[in-house]
């Protein structure tokens, strides 16, 4: 099914040239929408609903905010994704893909052939703040900075811990090192914001690394 | 420190037979306890199922595997443990079947023999405090499944010496093991955060964020893990996973530990895991893992 992608500019997913991006056409029954600025972008697509699906790229905001929300029954053929990335580092290669109650099947099935179809693996979620993976590995990334603190264990130790004995590529303190503690408090930070859990509250080194720039 | 040469496994579920495993792998004599002969039994043909198996995968040779089949004797009676170096407790984590373990084994031992927990979330120093020897106890938490990983995590309790913490430690390494050192804290490492985090991921499913598998597919592909949450919590089992969180949140008390409704539910519908054919995915089988 042929696809357009209508860039906003300064894209998280794709910040470089990807087979997704580079498999694009002038205009498709298939529309998606990167970048920073999405809301504008969604103001570009012509007759929208007729469309098979629009996805748009998803920052830590929910979808709702896009689409509007009714009563639980909202639904259409707009969908929201996110390809995981964890602050500096790489994207991944996982493409989260975001429905409501009512989204239409067909709007479903098409973005997933798409993303797969650019050699993507796709989990499909519901819109909440996080959606799958940073809502789980945040508390995780906190906790271990915490237990740092009170000094269950070096850094080193925890690493290894977590790498041997949950074959972790690589573990929490090396993770946050590589792709950025600040970076970590933003995401954390804004989740902390969307869910009030104490278990998003920045850890103390998070937070430092924040305020030092 | 005596040299050990003899080892213990109190307890031959699925943790103490792996342990044992390992130890009789290393050369070690070891003798492996248990109250039930048929759960002895099970667990031998499992470690015969094993070692075929590192056979067939050219990692031993079949005289190696008789030797140390030769090495790795069960028993129904606590007092042949009089002969080890070094006892391992992988019992029921109950801080009073391990104090009566330990006060038994305590009059049984010598002097000089060190006791270890496998403990994976109870205090080595509450452990320690019941077994007459607190200065020679230390906590050695091998990872599920014992045979396969090579991660032990090693807690000194507030009593034990620093002899005896080298002397388990250098035992840890004699086994090929790879030690990490923590403090005696609820889950040690690993338990303290997986599972937390594995609650969480539950959560998920309970306020319907995603379904399990496709939980599992994210962050195996976000993070490159090898086995999603629901993957993994079905190898250890809803049982299992109740008990850790009533062990973890009793002695934290923090929200993420405790057990979230969902486990109980799918215990009383049977969906223990891969042990009873279904959890959170479906089984064809329930052989031990790596066999």
């Amino acid at each position: 099914m042929p696809y357009c992608v209508i860039d906003t500019g300064a894209s998280r997913s794709f910040p470089a040239a990807h087979a997704l991006t580079q498999g694009a056409a002038e205009d498709g029954e298939v529309v998606v929408v990167i970048g920073a600025e999405v809301k504008r972008g969604l103001t570009r697509i012509r007759e929208r609903e007729q469309k098979t699906a629009v996805v748009l790229e998803l920052g830590t905001e929910c979808l709702g905010v896009y689409t509007g929300e009714a009563r639980g029954t909202e639904g259409s053929n707009v969908l929201g994704f996110a390809r995981f990335r964890l602050g500096e580092g790489e994207p991944s290669n996982l493409v989260e893909l975001v429905r409501q109650p009512n989204t239409a099947p067909a709007a479903l099935a098409a973005a997933k052939n798409l993303f797969e179809g650019a050699g993507l693996a796709v989990a499909v979620c519901n819109d909440f703040p996080g959606r799958i993976v940073d809502r789980l590995i945040r508390p995780y990334l906190n906790a271990a900075l915490r237990r740092l603190d009170e000094g269950l264990a070096t850094a080193d130790a925890m690493d290894t811990t977590l790498k041997l004995g949950l074959g972790y590529p690589e573990g929490p303190i090396a993770l946050l090192e590589r792709t950025g503690l600040a970076a970590h408090f933003d995401v954390t930070q804004a989740l902390y914001e969307a869910l009030g859990d104490a278990a998003y509250a920045p850890a103390r080194r998070a937070r430092v690394a924040k305020q030092r720039g | 420190m005596a040299e050990i040469r003899t080892v213990g496994v109190a307890g031959c579920g699925t943790m103490g037979a792996g342990i044992a495993i390992v130890a009789a792998r290393a050369g070690f004599r070891t003798l492996v306890y248990d109250t039930r002969a048929d759960a002895l039994a099970t667990a031998r043909r499992q470690s015969e199922a094993f070692f075929a198996k590192s056979v067939e995968r050219g990692k031993l040779k079949q005289d190696q595997v008789a030797t140390i089949l030769g090495n790795l004797v069960g028993t129904t009676d606590l007092r042949d443990f009089k002969a080890c170096d070094l006892v391992i407790e992988a019992v029921f984590e109950d801080l009073k079947v391990k104090h009566a373990l330990f006060a038994e084994l305590n009059d049984i031992c010598p002097p000089q023999t060190i006791f270890a927990s496998n403990t994976s979330t109870l205090s080595i120093t509450e452990i320690a405090g019941g077994s007459g020897r607190g200065e020679r106890f230390a906590g050695m938490h091998f990872c599920l499944p014992a045979q396969l990983m090579k991660l032990v995590e090693m807690s000194p309790g507030l009593n034990t010496s620093e002899a005896t913490f080298q002397a388990a430690w250098d035992f840890c390494k004699a086994l090929g093991q790879h030690p990490v050192k923590t403090k005696d804290s609820p889950g040690f490492i690993l338990n303290y955060f997986l599972i937390p985090f594995n609650n969480d991921a539950i959560r998920l499913v309970e306020s319907g964020v995603a379904e399990p598998a496709e939980i599992d597919k994210a962050i195996k592909g976000a993070m490159g893990y090898a086995m999603g949450p629901f993957e993994l919590l079905d190898l250890v089992g809803m049982d299992t996973q109740l008990l850790l969180c009533e062990a973890m949140h009793g002695s934290t008390h923090e929200p993420r530990a405790a057990c979230p409704p969902l486990v109980k539910r799918m215990i009383a519908a049977g969906r223990l895991g891969r042990k009873s054919g279904r959890g959170f995915h479906a089984y064809k089988d329930s052989k031990m893992f790596g066999s």
